[in-house]
């Protein structure tokens, strides 16, 4: 045990394991926010996102769920250098032409790098105000007093900048997921060739799902909610 | 069906495994569309020494198909714009009249060059030298009836098996990873009885060594699976990395 | 020059485990203090090597390319035989063993033939504990073939690609000594002289091909296993760094040169498209299973196809003519190689020959594939269509395939004795280099077995019977005066060529050296056309040192210079065929002489004058060499004409 993740494939498993973990808060991530469309006027939603406020979460899941995207990132920067050294400093005059190579597989760290970077603005936009500054204003539902984080969402979408960011680094996230989906499997060694056809559909899809769900719902907060 | 065409090459030069390299342009007249990509060469070959000129160095052995020497990256791609093949199967009717062709050496940290087109695999022996093979000596063995194994395994384990060692994998690989050319040996072996006994041991120490000779991480693009002139796949891949998680796990 | 077979006394059958009885052996502790040399890296060096390394010796292995797995062994696409009689044929060691003294025309030694059959279940059992995936049944045993023409189904395979899965079996083998230490490799380094201390061989003079250095090695003992010298020819299915010239420099030291007119041609190869075609491509004999031979029957369908006037599919079945079914009913498509080649040499030289240039002849899979579907047909021989469509753009599901023969495998090589020595003490010789077990001609399917049963079964006992006396004998330095001697000579040698300075390509010498060999000394011979051969080889030779360029310098690689150093050894060989080729007069295997044909053009022997194998003794630099006898005698095996009617 001791050396694994000294070893390349090692290297690999904790991006796949990290890949996957982050998977699972996106699908949660998504669900939470369909809630969003529900027109009760916020109120399920604020329920649910209060729900993600319980200190039980906010101190004992959240600090795993950093955990995540840290190593995910850090590994990522460590394995794109090593890969660059690995392909030495001549580069081919003639380019690559390998035909049939999904483009998303060979560009990971730079969509990596979108997704971290809208990851930001999102952590300044939602994060921050609600759960350091707590600068968000309250509401009390069912005599509970809590953020009311539908009003700070939908104050958000109102603004189209904002909606056209979100859409981009969505689509980031579908690309990235593209590949990344079915590498994870990959990487764990649960793909043979009748498995890899069924990641990779199932990978498709799911990026899919998930990066139209997010676009969608900030186009609609924009259009349908203000 | 046979043509002659004309060919501008852009061949890439270099004396010696610690000299600058650099392109030289050749014009090259008349070469028949019939013709390997390897007698083009050896046209050029023949020209240039008639001019007084040292000939391009290029490996090339069986010209065949199968002992995995030649090692050309053409127009950006390993052994050219062809599938399933290696450099010295592909055609000349797969160029165009007037065409310019560059030609490289396969480019890797793991493959330094030693002498114009011609670069060092010995990594390749090294990590075979690791593990890739079963453990046992000449003579004393059992009959060879006396395990049977399943058909498909021993179909899987040819087609694993069937890797030249030629490194396309790596030349085309963007991280210089050999983990397509690793997984086959690790598969071939894995896939039989005879294998599996040492099956651990061998994955981990191949994975070792090919880390060690500082070949990259496999991010799973399969450039390498479309480049391997013998279509060995990648999903020898998933199973090196079952091997070897499996093999450390129980560590 | 003395020949003795060290042959062992008793029954056939018994005579190899009388001689493991009764041979000395080297113990462990004395192993570790020898050295074994081993030049080549295919199926017979490297399976020697490893198997010298895991008894404990110390051994250098040489290669030229820059991996063991490149040595041409790889290239052996149909099988390998044995004798396990898994099918319940009728097989059996001693039917395998008559079968390939037959096969060889009765020109092999029935001693070594017999043991050859003996150790080939043990090749196969060694090769699948190695994990070498042979193809299997569905109930998980082993699947046999039959081959060319073998009455039973003896040939174990590996998909089309048998040979290379062998080769990497020995080579994994192999590369586990170089883990363990016990045997250095030498990989890109050639060898370039034997050294001889005290009329036994010791050591080699190597150069390294990256770097042109010269190096010393010593060794207790020397074993060559280089291979074949069918590139003489230029162009033939060996691979473009095959040479002979380890072979050449052994013989130059006074091992004899046995049967060097014994070459192989085979008949299904890819013809000749051009003057730049540098090798041929073998297409695997397994074809012959399923295709039909054929030529037009009529010369104006011929010369119609000739100029693409008529295709092959547009002949109507009465107007074609399948010669060897015609010729040969008992075996028909299936007959020998040496048969298969000379008929389509015959029928192309009588005006039938279809392609381009005339000299090819059809295969043709149409019946077969009527008969089994085209999808059996893709799963047997899938992977050799497609690398004949790469190679010719056509598509033989559709229209038959053209083929022409071509030198494949030399019979003839370095003369060993039963414990595979040379006449140099301390050499030995084994797989396709030495002179070996084919006689005059091979049958499909033994090569991979020859090479690997020399390997892993005869000289691990055999090379210990010579070792054992040299067990006080301590490792020399390579400073000694021979060595140093040696490696001055082999300089001057490459400095000389460098010196030349003239206005031809090796390559261009060399093809002209092909085209006499491939005229005169190939699948047809005669006593005028040898006698100009070999002036005419002379002449290529004058030409050859005193107007080939050799670009560059003898320091750092330099290709042009390797080439040159191996065409001045084929230059010898050729010689040297050419006049084994004239004194041999009769026809036998491999060796087809003109004058000596039966009414209906079979190859007819001289039993009574040529029951022997003709070993050339070296007398010197342009000195015409002398040929010595050993007397082949035949104990078990009835000597008859063959017959495949």
């Amino acid at each position: 045990m001791s050396t694994i993740f000294g070893s390349s494939i090692g290297r690999k498993l904790l991006m796949s394991l990290s890949g996957l973990f982050l998977v699972v808060f996106l699908i949660i991530h998504l669900s939470i926010n369909l809630l969003l469309l529900v027109p009760d006027g916020g109120q399920m939603f604020n329920v649910a996102a209060n729900f993600m406020a319980l200190p039980l979460i906010k101190y004992g899941l959240q600090p795993v769920l950093f955990a995540g995207f840290i190593v995910h990132i850090i590994y990522a920067a460590i394995l794109t250098a090593q890969n660059n050294k690995a392909r030495g400093s001549a580069k081919y005059a003639s380019g690559n032409n390998t035909k049939d190579v999904m483009w998303a597989s060979k560009n990971m760290f730079v969509l990596g790098l979108t997704v971290s970077a809208f990851l930001v603005v999102h952590l300044i936009d939602y994060w921050v105000p609600l759960q350091i500054t707590h600068a968000a204003e309250s509401i009390t539902i069912d005599g509970v007093e809590m953020h009311n984080t539908y009003a700070l969402v939908n104050a958000a979408f109102a603004e189209s900048w904002r909606v056209i960011l979100y859409v981009i680094g969505a689509l980031g996230l579908t690309i990235h997921l593209t590949h990344g989906f079915w590498s994870a499997f990959q990487t764990l060694g649960l793909s043979n060739n009748i498995w890899r056809s069924r990641w990779t559909v199932a990978g498709i899809a799911f990026a899919w799902i998930v990066g139209l769900g997010f676009a969608a719902i900030a186009i609609l907060q924009f259009a349908f909610y203000q | 069906m046979e043509n002659n065409i004309s060919l501008t090459l852009k061949v890439w030069r270099q004396n010696g495994p610690k000299e600058k390299g650099r392109f030289e342009t050749y014009k090259l007249e008349k070469v028949s569309t019939d013709s390997s990509f390897l007698e083009m060469m050896d046209i050029l070959n023949e020209q240039l020494i008639n001019d007084g000129n040292e000939p391009v160095a290029f490996d090339h052995d069986c010209r065949e198909g199968i002992c995995g020497m030649c090692s050309l990256y053409i127009n950006g791609r390993p052994h050219g714009p062809d599938d399933d093949v290696t450099t010295c199967q592909l055609h000349m009717r797969k160029f165009k009249d007037g065409e310019t062709i560059t030609i490289e050496p396969w480019r890797s940290a793991g493959f330094p060059v030693i002498k114009d087109l011609i670069v060092n695999r010995n990594a390749f022996d090294t990590i075979i030298a690791a593990g890739g093979y079963t453990s046992v000596s000449t003579g004393g063995v059992p009959d060879a009836n006396a395990i049977p194994i399943p058909k498909v395994d021993a179909d899987e384990a040819m087609d694993a098996a069937s890797c030249i060692g030629c490194g396309a994998c790596v030349a085309t690989c963007k991280n210089g990873s050999a983990m397509l050319f690793v997984s086959a040996k690790v598969s071939h072996l894995a896939l039989l009885p005879q294998g599996k006994v040492e099956a651990a041991r061998r994955a981990k120490n191949m994975v070792a060594k090919m880390d060690e000779l500082g070949f990259g991480n496999c991010t799973n693009t399969g450039a390498c699976e479309v480049e391997c002139p013998k279509g060995v796949s990648i999903s020898n891949i998933a199973r090196l990395n079952r091997e070897f998680l499996k093999a450390k796990l129980q560590d | 020059m003395k020949l003795d077979s060290k042959i062992p006394q008793g029954e056939m059958a018994k005579k190899w485990s009388n001689y493991k009885a009764n041979q000395k052996l080297v113990n462990p502790a004395n192993k570790r203090k020898l050295d074994i040399i081993v030049v080549g890296t295919g199926l017979a060096g490297a399976s020697a090597a490893a198997s010298f390394g895991e008894m404990g010796f110390n051994v250098k292995n040489f290669t030229i390319q820059d991996s063991p797995r490149r040595a041409h062994s790889i290239a052996a696409q149909g099988g390998i035989n044995a004798a396990k009689n898994y099918p319940n044929d009728g097989d059996s060691v001693h039917r395998l063993f008559y079968d390939t003294v037959k096969g060889g025309d009765y020109r092999a030694r029935e001693a070594n033939v017999h043991r050859l059959a003996e150790v080939s279940n043990d090749i196969i059992d060694q090769c699948v504990a190695q994990g070498v995936p042979f193809a299997r049944e569905y109930g998980g045993l082993l699947d046999n073939r039959s081959f060319g023409g073998a009455q039973v189904s003896r040939t174990f395979y590996a998909k089309g690609q048998t040979g290379q899965q062998l080769l990497i079996g020995a080579y994994q083998a192999l590369m586990r000594q170089v883990n363990a230490g016990t045997v250095d490799l030498y990989t890109r380094t050639e060898i370039v002289d034997i050294v001889m201390v005290d009329g036994k061989a010791r050591g080699v003079i190597a150069r390294d091909l990256v770097t042109g250095e010269f190096q010393r090695h010593f060794g207790h003992a020397v074993v060559l296993a280089t291979g074949g010298y069918g590139n003489t020819f230029f162009l033939s299915t060996n691979a473009m760094g095959s040479n002979g010239s380890a072979a050449i420099k052994a013989y130059q030291k006074g091992a004899a040169f046995a049967n060097p007119c014994f070459a192989q041609i085979h008949p299904t190869c890819i013809p000749v498209h051009g003057e730049f075609q540098s090798k041929l491509t073998l297409m695997s004999e397994s074809l012959r299973n399923d295709g039909r031979i054929w030529v037009p029957k009529k010369k104006e369908d011929a010369e119609a196809i000739r100029t693409g006037k008529l295709k092959p599919t547009q002949i109507a079945e009465e107007d074609r003519d399948y010669y060897l079914e015609r010729r040969y009913p008992a075996f028909g498509n299936l007959v020998p190689r040496d048969v298969a080649s000379r008929a389509a040499k015959e029928r192309c030289d009588a005006g039938f020959g279809v392609g381009a240039t005339g000299l090819a002849v059809y295969l043709d899979f149409k019946s077969a594939i009527e008969r089994l579907g085209e999808d059996a047909i893709r799963a047997r021989y899938g992977n050799l269509f497609q690398m004949y469509e790469k190679i010719v753009d056509d598509n033989p599901y559709e229209t038959p395939m053209m083929i022409y023969p071509a030198i494949h495998y030399t019979m003839g090589g370095i003369w060993v004795d039963y414990e595979l020595q040379t006449t140099v003490p301390g050499l030995f010789a084994a797989g396709e280099a030495n002179f070996s077990d084919h006689g005059a001609n091979r049958l499909g399917a033994s090569a991979l077995m020859q090479g690997l049963a020399d390997g892993y079964f005869v000289l691990p006992y055999t090379i210990q019977n010579y070792l054992a006396d040299d067990i006080s004998t301590p490792r020399m330095t390579g400073d000694e005066k021979e060595f140093v001697d040696a490696e001055n000579e082999a300089k001057a040698k490459f400095e000389k060529l460098l010196a030349i300075k003239g206005n031809r390509s090796v390559d261009s010498i060399h093809k002209e050296l092909g085209l006499v060999m491939w005229d005169f000394v190939g699948m047809a011979r005669n006593k005028e056309g040898l006698e100009q051969a070999i002036e005419k080889i002379a002449a290529i030779k004058k030409e050859f040192y005193s107007n080939v360029r050799i670009p560059g310098s003898g320091e750092g690689m330099n290709v042009e210079l390797e080439k040159a150093s191996r065409l001045a050894d084929f230059i010898e060989i050729g010689d040297l065929m050419a006049r084994d080729a004239l004194h041999r007069e009769e026809s036998c295997g491999g060796h087809f002489r003109e004058e000596y044909q039966t009414e209906e053009g079979e190859a007819q022997r001289q039993d009574d004058k040529f029951t022997y194998a003709g070993c050339w003794e070296y007398q010197g630099e342009d000195k015409a060499p002398v040929m010595h006898k050993e007397e082949l005698t035949f104990e078990v095996v009835k000597v008859a004409q063959r017959n495949y009617k």
